[in-house]
């Protein structure tokens, strides 16, 4: 079952800076199905909750945005990851690993 | 995203509310792409609203808490380092205050609206031509019957409005006992409406008001003098009080805030103009026009219908004249007339301070330069010490310009405590100086409200100060490296930026000492020029009568004074020489006209030997000599009208001044050559005549005078209590007599070089501020060098280099900055001394000790400045250099 996207809370920062960090510029739509996509539908970013962690991280300086016109005429904010972005992720993706680790032991060991 | 945009953000929620829809509508549309129910996806969404709200707050929330974080930030650094802080908000304080007081000066004195209904649209009526003598000249001065034939003219496109030149009164609500000076200023009856004026007590004048020659005898007061004089009492209104002989009624106050048209001068009491004895003279000019001009009217049209009205004017006068040269004719009928801006109003004090003031607010702007440099080269020098601070920083993700917001917050912190230090020293300053404008016993008056237009000033003044401190460190942040900075490697940069500010600070520095030197040479070349006569222990008594007194009654009062203690000798002149006043006229020698224009004075015999003016020839006046008949004339005069021969018993005449007739005089005497009108001018052909004039009634006794000065010499080391015995025994002697003024020759000289001394003692101070604020700069930067390069001096020295070539290596740079500094400021001088050449008396620029005084100056102040760093790196212990890290 998929956990309810409120346990997302504190990893969205994460996961969008690291698939950003693989393939970008992505818009906001392409962010979330990918996230969905590459965790086989086992996280589901609550679309609401997206947008302001975006605006929030462009504001950190950890993303810029620009608008592009797509092939087929539409247009849409397209995100990339900045320099101060890829040492965010570096930040966020050792403290993940330290809290997961921390985790595993307390269910291995408990 | 730039501060900029941020900060843009802030005021353009709009647009960002654009963005942000737009954004969440593609992704809708995308949803809808991929096969998604239109609905569903809605819903998933969630309330775009909401979203809006939301990342909005993200967006302007994120920075205003950065922006709190870093101004705490930079209130903590700022307390970290308390003598450097207080040094910078300090020199800074300076710099800001003087630019607060100079625009406050400037603004009130140029500026400034009048605060009458349509400022804007308010001209001065002026004649632009040649001058009586050939000079090119630009006057405002208006005769009454033309200005009536003008109004006519422009009605219903323009009004105008006469105002008369302020000029000071004698007036009294009780006695002659208690006569009080005002300041008058004759205007239209129709200007008040026409300003749309509204009275603070009774009323104002209306056109009613003037229109018969000679009548209503009403004043309105200025709510200044209301205030001063009645403490705002409104029965003031109704009073009668008696001037110039005529008893007036006040009708009314003018509102608060108006003081005449005048920058300078605060007007006491306003009459209308038809209580001017000029009104019906074609030949007098005593006023300004004002012209307000109908919204959508152009200048060009009122200009248009003006001028010919002038050229039929002076064209019906020119057949008048029958005894003026026929160049004067030319140039009188070729005059232009000018409509020139005057919302700001118009006064003779204006046109003398306006370049001296603008010379100094842009000397004041130098000196904030200096003092902002200073401010910046020490936070570039802070930011260098916390440069791995800034580098950790950098590493754990602050951006850049995050860093330099981090800066900016800490500058304006130093701005906004210097601007509230420097408004301090602003308040006291402007009206400091504003005393000193204008002789002291007629000091200039000037509303210097703290209104909007000085707060603006104040706060974009202390904006831009913050961001051009901000600047300099802000490169510099900008080049760091986190990892080397993080490895603890020194920057090897030798801080080229700083140096560049320094040499800054000495070019400007230079430029004020340069100017200060000119102003101050200008102003002691005049005070000491010579004036021809012995200006000390003079003291000068003008006296006045109601009624015009026999000689006796002078004669009597003269003699009076000659037997008080302590008095040498006495004589009468109609006014003492330099006082302002001149009576002039042009000459005709063997009935022929000349264009000598020379200026006259009646004196009584014994003026010269008073004056101490040498007779070289002939002989002074007899006591029964009256004029016209005879003349003592000068050298220049000699020169002039009679080419150097000997005048002896020569004969010239003077025009009367009704176009026929003429006075003529024998010369009986020659005098050496003494100032009559200025310090400046070269020496005017001047004629001494005798004091009391015949009877035109045909009587063997002159002609009685209802005013005179008496020159009364004291003995040297009289005490100047006696000054106050002497008007008492006037009024003693002849009770007809009343003494209305008590000066010293040497005030009345000092007077001419006023303006010379205030241009002189403040760019003397602004010198000395700069000068020390750019010693303060050249010491920080010098001391922050030699402890950047420390290590490297202790190799240096290890490895034997002798304190010489320490000394050398540590202030190559700073010298050749510091000549570099010293080339622009000449060069910053030369260019723009033209514009204060007007200002300047007998000193050329290209003088050589103009130039090199502050040279050997500014050079003197940086090698003492440099000093403590030099000795501190000549001092470094190699030792304990290369055991630090």
């Amino acid at each position: 079952m998929a956990p309810k996207p409120d346990t997302l809370q504190g990893s969205l920062d994460l996961l969008v800076l690291k698939i950003l960090s693989r393939r970008s510029p992505l818009h906001g739509y392409a962010i979330m199905s990918a996230i969905q996509d590459i965790s086989a539908d086992t996280l589901r970013v609550e679309e609401g909750s997206l947008y302001p962690a975006l605006h929030r991280m462009e504001e950190s300086g950890w993303i810029r945005a620009q608008w592009i016109t797509k092939e087929n005429g539409r247009r849409a904010r397209v995100y990339e990851l900045t320099i101060g972005g890829k040492k965010q992720l570096g930040i966020e993706e050792s403290r993940w690993k330290a809290v997961a680790a921390a985790v595993n032991r307390v269910l291995r060991e408990a | 995203m730039s501060i900029l945009r941020r900060v843009a953000n802030l005021f353009r929620t709009k647009q960002l509310n654009r963005e942000i829809d737009e954004e969440l509508q593609s992704h809708l549309e995308e949803a809808v792409a991929r096969g998604r129910d239109p609905e569903e996806a809605r819903r998933a969404l969630g309330s775009l609203l909401r979203h809006r709200e939301a990342s909005r707050d993200e967006r302007l929330i994120v920075w205003l808490d950065s922006l709190r974080a870093d101004a705490v930030f930079g209130l903590r650094q700022l307390r970290k380092n308390k003598i450097t802080s207080a040094a910078a908000i300090l020199s800074l304080a300076l710099g800001m205050g003087l630019a607060v007081a100079g625009f406050r000066l400037l603004d009130a004195f140029l500026w400034r609206p009048l605060p009458v209904a349509h400022a804007e649209q308010l001209f001065a009526v002026a004649r632009q031509g040649l001058g009586p003598s050939g000079d090119f000249r630009v006057s405002e001065a208006n005769e009454y019957p033309l200005f009536v034939r003008e109004r006519a003219a422009v009605c219903g496109e323009a009004e105008l409005v006469a105002v008369s030149y302020s000029n000071r009164a004698e007036l009294t609500f009780k006695t002659d006992d208690e006569i009080e000076k005002v300041e008058r200023q004759y205007v239209s009856g129709w200007m008040f409406p026409a300003f749309e004026l509204l009275p603070a007590a009774g009323r104002l004048f209306t056109e009613d008001d003037d229109r018969t020659p000679g009548e209503p005898a009403y004043v309105v007061l200025s709510y200044e003098y209301w205030t001063r004089r009645f403490g705002r009492d409104p029965s003031a209104v109704g009073r009668t009080f008696r001037m110039d002989n005529r008893i007036f009624t006040v009708i009314g106050v003018s509102p608060k805030g108006f003081t005449g048209t005048e920058p300078g001068t605060m007007i006491d009491v306003f009459v209308p103009t038809m209580m001017h004895e000029g009104v019906t003279h074609s030949d007098w000019s005593w006023f300004r026009t004002l012209a307000i001009l109908q919204p959508g009217v152009s200048v060009d049209t009122v200009r248009e219908k003006l001028q010919p009205v002038m050229q039929a004017f002076h064209e019906e006068r020119a057949k008048g004249f029958k005894t003026e040269p026929k160049s004067f004719l030319d140039r009188f009928l070729s005059q232009k007339l000018l409509l020139e801006p005057a919302s700001s109003g118009l006064s003779g004090m204006q046109a003398e301070y306006r370049r001296p003031l603008v010379v100094l607010g842009l000397l004041i702007a130098m000196v904030l330069v200096i003092a902002c440099a200073n401010v910046a080269n020490l936070m570039t020098a802070q930011a260098a010490a916390r440069h791995r601070e800034m580098a950790l920083r950098i590493s754990i993700g602050a951006g850049r310009l995050r860093l330099v917001q981090l800066l900016l917050m800490e500058s304006a912190w130093i701005a906004a405590a210097a601007s509230a230090v420097g408004g301090v020293f602003a308040w006291w300053a402007a009206p400091f100086v504003v005393a000193r404008i204008n002789p002291s016993n007629s000091p200039a008056q000037l509303a210097l409200p703290l209104d909007w237009r000085v707060t603006l000033f104040a706060a974009l003044l202390t904006f831009a100060v913050a961001f051009v401190c901000a600047f300099a460190p802000s490169l510099r942040v900008s080049e760091v490296e986190p990892a080397q900075a993080l490895k603890g490697e020194e920057r090897q940069s030798r801080g080229r930026l700083m140096l560049t500010l320094v040499a800054t600070q000495v070019a400007f520095c230079f430029v004020t000492y340069f100017a200060a030197g000119l102003f101050v040479t200008t102003f002691e070349r005049l005070a000491h020029q010579p004036t021809g006569y012995s200006s000390e222990n003079l003291v000068i008594l003008t006296a006045s009568a109601h009624q015009p007194q026999p000689p006796p009654v002078w004669d009597e009062a003269s003699g009076r004074l000659r037997y008080v203690p302590g008095v040498e000798s006495v004589a009468m002149a109609g006014w003492p020489l330099l006082d302002g006043n001149g009576w002039n006229g042009f000459i005709w020698v063997n009935s022929q006209s000349t264009e000598v224009l020379a200026y006259f004075l009646s004196v009584s015999p014994g003026f010269m030997d008073t004056m101490r003016i040498p007779l070289i020839q002939g002989r002074d006046f007899r006591p029964d000599e009256v004029f016209p008949g005879k003349a003592i004339v000068n050298e220049a005069f000699v020169q002039q009208c009679f080419g150097g021969r000997n005048p002896l018993g020569q004969w010239f005449e003077k025009e009367t001044g009704d176009g026929v007739t003429r006075w003529r005089f024998e010369v009986v005497g020659v005098v050496r050559n003494a100032r009559y009108r200025n310090m400046r001018e070269p020496m005017t052909p001047t004629a001494y005549v005798p004091f009391f004039r015949t009877n035109p009634a045909g009587l063997s006794e002159p002609e009685p005078k209802d005013g005179g000065s008496f020159i009364v010499r004291m003995r040297k080391g009289s005490p100047a209590a006696l000054m106050g015995i002497l008007r008492s025994e006037v009024s003693h002697a002849r009770p007809e007599l009343r003494v209305s003024s008590i000066r010293t020759q040497v005030e009345i000289n000092e007077a001419h070089t006023v303006r010379e001394r205030l241009l002189a003692m403040l760019a003397g101070f602004f010198a000395a501020v700069g000068l020390l604020l750019a010693a303060v700069g050249v010491y920080g930067v010098l001391h922050y060098s030699v402890l950047q390069r420390q290590k490297e001096i202790g190799v240096r020295i290890a490895l034997g280099a002798r304190p010489f070539d320490i000394a050398r290596q540590v202030t190559v740079e700073m010298s050749f900055m510091a000549a570099i500094g010293m080339g622009a400021g000449l060069a910053v001088g030369f260019a723009t001394v033209r514009f204060i050449a007007s200002l300047l008396y007998e000193v050329k620029p290209t003088d050589p000790s103009m130039t090199i005084t502050p040279i050997l100056v500014i050079a003197g102040t940086i090698v003492v400045a440099a000093l403590p760093a030099l000795i501190r790196a000549v001092r470094i212990d190699p030792a304990s250099m290369l055991r630090v890290d």
